[in-house]
């Protein structure tokens, strides 16, 4: 019963970040949100841009490459070089080169895929001076591309889709700080840590046992953790860790947090395009598959775990206990796991690596979708629009008409673009996959027997190729080959989708309206959210049965069988 | 060329507002409104957000509830070798955190929960609940479910010579509910327990 309360009271604030947070975005995004003007101005004077002054799609893409290159570049010399840096009082050395370049990807791409354990590697200076930075950053270049991407379905007939130095600083004042510091310090009232003073010893006149206690800037690093869907956690628990998520409103703050702006997302679109309804469609998309992933997820793991019963315990009341926090249980903790999963969130309250195999499944099965249920800030919009393409081409062959969305004709061109969007994540995942198993260097990684060390394998890389950064954390990833194959996938699911996107967005702006007539295939109907939602899962399906199959299907089905 | 002036530029404004202005105005609202929270939550026996360990590793202490097993908490083992709790090398492991990561199929677990069951037999719990068998995410779980605590009642009797009732009610008193009656699980902090317990006894 507290769990079904649990559900409905999300279900509420995610209705009032919908129509509230979304509304907000419009105004922030289309420059009548201003009571910043006076931070505003100095900066796009110091950028040397005019705010008025908008860009095509591939000057909007190469500002947001060059731009990366140098965030990457500045957050992996940090790296190396944090032994020689401050705010260091554990003295902890420089990280390797290898390590150094694969966190910086991965923060720089929204992943958070952490190849390290946070308290014994990095300084207070490198979490909060770059990973937190990065942190920000993603989070509004995510925001940016989606909101020029939709500009590009709103506009007619135009060459330019927005200027991404004010999107940027725009998202980054009006949205990610003022929003973020906000949850910070709910985090911070409700336990979260946040000092620069190094760990303390603290002794325990009961039982006569010291121990060593890690603290550090934590609170308010959560906010954006959470609030950008990054997910790379201070502590190796991540949200797992007393105090980075210390209790069950921390939680549940967690939940609203990661789903707010992609949830908001959908009412932008149908704002900017002048049809609610059109967002309120993508939303119901969103909304189908996350429910289901929820309840496969949460029935999964309100099942004892088959090794406990193997290993003799009776009792069976409080589910599959291994791996999860006693303050949050099995079912929120089930929640708050397909709620990172799908939202590209890297973060974890649970060790998923010891979820069941269905539970584990339906972790999988968020990133294999494509992260669009509602996916990461930003890049879970562009991507569902880059699914609705394929749709709406589908639907248009199936009626034996030119396919339109939004009354723009959609021809060959943004066909083909959406389809490079669609499939180079699959590509780069499976590739990738197959590429470790072949390998001894990825076979040797694997912290579990058997089916179950395939799907490490293969949750590693849909994890990366989609930019969400979880991980089955039994894998260890600190070879120079998961390092190296780690950074292609988040690089390539990152830009690999932004670029066509925009691209799409350019194209799409450039385009005449026609009229909607009798034959339109409408896109604000149920009709409509089946055919998408039938899409994503036949695209996600097709693709990754056969490698589902040999990891957590299998596993499913081994009854009484152990590795 | 005036892309990457304008990314150097537009970087060093986001290290200022985000790298620098950001944690340090979080700090400062932290320390000024929660400083309690905000350095550990630290009470005179340790933390009650940081699990304490209560066992060693010769065995369960029958005279302390015991607290959920993990590389800080042995129950008279070791962490199954190759977990991230040894990593870090740091002996007691609050200062480096994480999970055991065994999936639901691995013989090692399975193994574990087998030594972990036979460690709680030897002290008189026989049936031990799921989490007194299996670790946390976190490898530092602070708490116990209420039904992890009662079923411990019978051994701290014993070993304290206390009657069982008075334990139940000392667990009962105990008890947090989930937050606001419906988020997360209802809960015993082990720290503030045996604090309770300390208290009772003396």
């Amino acid at each position: 019963m507290p769990f079904t309360l649990t559900l409905v009271a999300l279900l509420v604030c995610l209705a009032l970040c919908w129509r509230f947070l979304g509304a907000y975005l419009v105004g922030v995004y289309d420059g009548s949100v201003h009571f910043l003007n006076v931070v505003e101005r100095p900066v796009y004077r110091l950028l040397g841009t005019d705010p008025e002054a908008e860009q095509s799609w591939q000057r909007y893409a190469s500002s947001l490459v060059v731009f990366s290159g140098v965030t990457l570049a500045v957050t992996y010399v940090v790296l190396v070089l944090q032994g020689h840096l401050p705010l260091n009082p554990q003295h902890l050395g420089d990280v390797n080169p290898a390590l150094a370049f694969n966190t910086a990807v991965s923060f720089l791409t929204n992943t958070n895929w952490q190849n390290y354990g946070g308290e014994t590697t990095m300084s207070y200076f490198s979490q909060v001076g770059v990973l937190e930075l990065q942190q920000f950053i993603s989070a509004a270049v995510g925001l940016a591309v989606a909101i020029a991407v939709i500009r590009g379905f709103a506009r007619k007939e135009q060459q330019t889709i927005g200027n991404f130095w004010v999107d940027m600083v725009r998202g980054t004042i009006y949205v990610l700080v003022p929003f973020s510091f906000l949850l910070g310090v709910v985090f911070v009232a409700q336990g979260a840590v946040d000092t620069f003073s190094g760990p303390v010893t603290i002794h325990n006149a009961l039982t006569g046992v010291s121990q060593v206690i890690a603290l550090g800037p934590v609170g308010f690093m959560e906010a954006i953790k959470q609030f950008g869907t990054n997910g790379g956690g201070f502590f190796n628990a991540n949200s797992a860790h007393p105090f980075e998520n210390p209790t069950g409103l921390t939680n549940f703050s967690s939940i609203v947090a990661l789903l707010a702006i992609p949830v908001a997302l959908t009412y932008v679109f149908g704002k900017m395009v002048g049809a609610l309804r059109q967002g309120v469609a993508v939303l119901a998309v969103m909304a189908v598959l996350m429910g289901a992933l929820v309840g496969v997820g949460t029935i999964a793991e309100s099942h004892a775990n088959p090794a406990v019963v193997h290993g003799g315990v009776t009792a069976t009341i409080q589910g599959n206990t291994e791996g999860k926090e006693t303050r949050f249980g099995a079912p929120t903790s089930a929640l708050t796991g397909v709620s990172c999963t799908v939202t590209s969130t890297g973060c974890a309250n649970s060790a998923y690596d010891s979820y069941t195999p269905m539970g584990g499944f339906s972790l999988l099965a968020g990133m294999m979708l494509g992260e669009v249920s509602p996916g990461g800030v930003g890049s879970g919009t562009y991507t569902i629009l880059l699914f609705a393409i394929i749709a709406v081409f589908i639907g248009g062959l199936m009626i034996g008409r030119t396919p339109e969305y939004l009354g723009k004709k959609i021809q060959a061109r943004e066909v083909k673009l959406a389809g490079i969007g669609v499939l180079v994540m699959p590509i780069a995942v499976l590739v990738l996959t197959a590429l470790a198993v072949s390998l001894h260097a990825g076979r040797v990684a694997t912290g579990n027997a058997g089916p179950h060390g395939f799907s490490e394998i293969l949750y590693a890389f849909t994890s990366q190729g989609n930019n969400n950064g979880s991980a089955f954390g039994g894998l260890n990833g600190t070879g120079d080959f998961y390092q190296v194959t780690g950074a292609i996938a988040m690089l390539v699911g990152r830009f690999g989708v932004i670029i066509p996107a925009l691209a799409l967005g350019g194209s799409l702006a450039a385009k005449k309206v026609v009229p909607t007539g009798l034959g339109t295939f409408r896109t604000d109907t149920t009709m409509f959210v089946g055919l998408l939602t039938g899409v994503v899962v036949i695209v996600g399906g097709l693709t990754f049965f056969p490698a589902a199959a040999l990891g957590p299907i299998v596993e499913q089905l081994s009854h009484g069988k152990f590795w | 060329m005036k892309a990457l002036q304008r990314s150097v530029v537009l970087t060093v404004v986001l290290v200022v507002l985000c790298g620098v202005l950001y944690p340090l105005a979080g700090w400062g609202v932290s320390q000024a409104a929660f400083s309690h929270q905000a350095d550990g939550s630290l009470a005179a026996n340790g933390s009650v957000l940081i699990g304490q360990p209560w066992s060693s590793a010769e065995g369960i202490n029958p005279r302390w509830f015991n607290g959920r097993p993990d590389a800080d908490n042995p129950l008279g083992l070791n962490a199954p070798s190759g977990t991230l709790n040894d990593a870090a090398g740091l002996g007691l492991q609050a200062g480096s955190s994480g999970a055991a990561n065994l999936g639901p199929r691995s013989t090692v677990l399975v193994g574990s929960v087998e030594r972990y069951l036979a460690a709680w037999r030897k002290v008189g719990v026989e049936d031990p609940t799921p989490d007194l068998v299996t670790t946390s995410a976190s490898g530092i779980d602070p708490d116990l479910a209420p039904a992890d605590a009662y079923v411990q009642v019978a051994m701290v009797a014993k070993a304290r010579h206390l009657a069982p009732a008075v334990l139940d009610r000392l667990v009962a008193s105990q008890v947090h509910g989930a937050q606001f009656g419906f988020l997360g699980a209802p809960y015993v902090n082990v720290l503030e327990l045996n604090e309770a317990l300390a208290r009772l006894a003396h």
